[in-house]
Parts: structure tokens; sequence; C-alpha cells
């Protein structure tokens, strides 16, 4: 059976996000200990709230070195919502601060919209779609709504490393980024009904 | 484009999703665990589970009872009724809620809604009024499940928890819920007027046409209904499809 480390960092709703995984037939647990997390076939980091208390969050627990060198092994990584942003170099919601770095970039607020922040709601994801072949978007429609709630954005350096853009208030922002079997979604495919669950699936299917 | 969103609200009272008319005299109308279920494969873009007797009774929400519904579930659940501590939303978080709707004890209390915006985020907080309207024509916010009266006008406490950090609004009107003659138009166009953050209006919805209605008139984020789902008049897809065939951004 495969194994999905979902690492416990002290933040939030892991209910759902565990009952999707379950839901496919593999063995899904919450852990926060690095051994559990070495030997594991794939990690989650979920995560809500801000950037700095996410990474002081896996400070404390002594994981970011752990998960940096998980990425390293090839295995699937798959970030969602603030655990996507902590992929990347640096962040500025409270001050500039570290990410992983695990993929280049940084994490900045929206800039002054029209639409209220955050942006909270289902809203579509597109990319060109031979990007999402062999993906965790594999055979996802281009343009299906998925469910966002979030006030900062995902800004990788490079433009191979979007695996996905969204749309609000006229402003384009990506909303997954993807580096070899890292990935990082802005949205919650675990709240993202069918679709989501696709996702999910596909990612499992990395391992 | 964002999508506006289509809500069912269960109102819960014991073990039974329950409905009333003006927030009083309440039926029941089946069990919480199926009708989730039903609305979720039905199309729901979210849920709204409400213990409407929390408050009043002074005790908490059920979240064993969360915990079963929100199994299978994969669209956001906001959790409201009895919430009055960091502790309480721990709790409901754990439990399968994505977002927790604060009335009574944001008003007993609204320092609560500073502390767990901060600790939370905002995104996760949400302020539930329900209001009334006054014979000299201002609102007023009411506690208890629509029980009690406290004297705070309904749009000024808005503005008031918007600046403690509330990160949406679920605006209910008393004087229309349950009575399925339109949504409350003048009420919500008073809040969605200045409001920074997403208003989820509920109260008086009865056909695709109100659904309508409102769109056009206030543009609110979220549309919740009760009755209208409950008693089979329309199905969710019915009330998406009309909005979508009027231009309104609605996920299929």
């Amino acid at each position: 059976m495969k194994n999905i480390a979902v690492i416990d960092y002290g933040v939030g709703n892991l209910h759902s996000l565990l009952k999707a995984f379950a839901g496919f037939g593999v063995n899904v647990f919450v852990t926060e200990e690095i051994n559990k997390i070495k030997t594991a076939d794939a990690i989650v980091l979920p995560g809500v709230g801000s950037f700095k208390s996410g990474m002081e969050g896996l400070k404390i627990r002594g994981l970011v070195e752990t998960v940096k060198n998980f990425a390293k092994t090839g295995k699937p990584i798959l970030g969602i919502c603030l655990g996507a942003q902590l992929m990347l170099g640096k962040g500025y919601e409270f001050g500039e601060l570290n990410g992983l770095g695990i993929i280049p970039g940084k994490v900045v607020k929206f800039p002054k919209l029209e639409e209220k922040i955050p942006h909270i709601g289902w809203n579509e994801i597109y990319c060109e779609k031979s990007k999402w072949e062999n993906t965790i978007l594999d055979s996802v429609e281009e343009k299906t709504d998925v469910y966002f709630v979030h006030s900062y954005i995902l800004e990788p350096d490079k433009k191979e490393n979007i695996l996905s853009l969204a749309k609000y208030g006229g402003y384009e922002f990506c909303s997954a980024i993807r580096k070899d079997n890292t990935y990082g979604c802005q949205f919650h495919p675990e709240k993202s009904g069918r679709v989501g669950l696709k996702i999910i699936e596909n990612f499992i299917k990395l391992i | 484009m964002l999508k506006t969103r289509i809500i069912p609200r269960l109102d819960i009272k014991g073990t039974n999703v329950v409905k009333g008319i003006h927030c009083e005299g309440l039926r029941i109308v089946g069990n919480p665990v199926e009708l989730a279920k039903k609305y979720y494969l039905d199309g729901a873009d979210e849920l709204l589970c409400m213990d409407i007797v929390a408050s009043l009774y002074q005790r908490n929400f059920d979240f064993e009872l969360l915990r079963s519904l929100s199994d299978g579930i994969f669209i956001p659940i906001t959790v409201g009724g009895g919430i009055r501590s960091i502790n309480d939303i721990n709790n409901a978080l754990r439990a399968g809620a994505d977002k927790v709707a604060i009335n009574t004890h944001a008003i007993k209390n609204p320092a609560l809604l500073k502390e767990s915006s901060e600790k939370f985020g905002s995104q996760c907080i949400v302020l539930s009024i329900e209001a009334k309207k006054k014979p000299d024509g201002s609102w007023e916010a009411y506690i208890d499940g629509g029980r009690e009266h406290t004297g705070i006008d309904a749009i000024e406490w808005a503005k008031k928890a918007i600046k403690l950090g509330v990160g949406e609004i679920l605006l209910t009107s008393i004087d229309n819920d349950g009575t399925r003659r339109g949504y409350d138009i003048e009420l919500i166009e008073k809040i969605s007027a200045f409001s920074p953050v997403p208003v989820v209006v509920h109260g008086g919805a009865d056909s695709p046409e109100s659904f309508l209605d409102v769109l056009k008139k206030c543009k609110p984020e979220g549309l919740s209904a009760a009755s209208v789902f409950h008693y089979g008049d329309f199905s969710i897809n019915e009330i998406k499809k009309h909005l979508r065939k009027n231009n309104f951004p609605i996920r299929a």
C-alpha cells in the first residue's frame, strides 16, 4: 500500500484532506515525525494561515531540511494553499521571510484590485493544455472551477514552473506550480468537489 | 471569473434539520447527514450548517454530528451556532468545518472576532448577522437564533466587525426568513454597498427568480437558501441553470 504522510505543523483543518486520500485506498497519516516523513512514498504539505506561522511551524519541528531533502529524492510532494506558497523561496507576509525554496520564486500580496480580498470561492484554472499531461492536472478540463481562499499569490521566477493560471478582477496569477515531482496548488483540491478528487487521484498515481 | 456561490443552509436542532418562519415555528425536514450529501451531489458550492439552539441553550455545536456530516463532502462547510471561544473554533475546524459563523458570542464579546481572525485568518471567520427591521426603518441585530433583540444597529455592527477582522458576512433577514417572498433587497443593499468582504445573503428565497433578482440588484457573493431546497420545489441545478442563462457566473 502507498504511504502518504500529511505533515502536521500546527495548521488547521485536515479532515477532508485525509478523507479524500483515504477514499483512494492509500495509507494516509498525519505526522510530524522526521522518520515517518522520510520513509513515506509521498508527502502533502497542507495549510492555512500566514507564511510566517507556516515556516515557524516547520522550523520548530525541525522539518525544513526534511521537506527539502524529500524533494531531492524525486518522490512526489503536494503543497496546498499555504503549503504551496512555502515551496517558493521568499514570502512577504509580515516582512520578508525565507520559504523552503524548492521552486524558485516568491509569494506576494494580490495587487490592489476592484474585487474583494481575500479571493474566496470557485474560479477557473487554465493553461496551455499540453502542460497538464502526466501531471496532477492530467485530463482535468480546461477552465474547470476549483475552490480558492487566499490573499497572497504564487510568483514563480520561471515560466516553466507555472502549471496553471487563474484570473481575478482582471489580474492573471499563477494558480499551481510544478518542478519535477514537487507540486503546489493555490486552490484546495480537497474542497473542489469531483475535480479536486481527480487531482488527488492523479497525485497518487505519480507514486 | 469568480463564481457566485449557491449555498444550501441546514438549520440543525438536535439530530434533525428543521425549518421555521421568521426563525420560529420549527418543522423537521430531514436528516443532516443525508441532506448534506444530497446537496453536495446536486452541485452546492458550499454548505452552511447552523445549530440554531446551541447559543440559546448555552451548549456547543455537535462536533460528532459535524464529523459524520462532513465525511465524503468535498466542498467548503461553514458551521455556526454556539461558537464562543478559540477552542470551539479549533474543534469545529478539526471536525471538518472550513469556516465558522459567529453571532451571539461576537455581540457579547467583540474581541473574539479580532482574536480569532488573527489566529485562524480572516477567511475562516464569518460574522453572522440576524437582522430585523425596526419601525423607524433601521435594522436591529438579533441573537440566540433570532430570538433576542440587542438594541444594536445591524449596519453599524457589520462595519465594526469588519474592522475587527471578519472575512465574510452572513446576512440573514429575520423578516423574510422562511416566508419565501424573496430576499430582503433593502437590507442587503445597505450592507453590500460598503462591505469590503464577501456577503452571503439568506432569508426569503422562493424561486430561481428570487435568486436572479437579488443578484441583479445587490451582487452578493453568495446566495443561501433553505426551504426552497428542502421542500424540493427547485433543485440547485435548476437555479444555477437559470442564473447562467442570464449571464451570471455560476459554477457548472
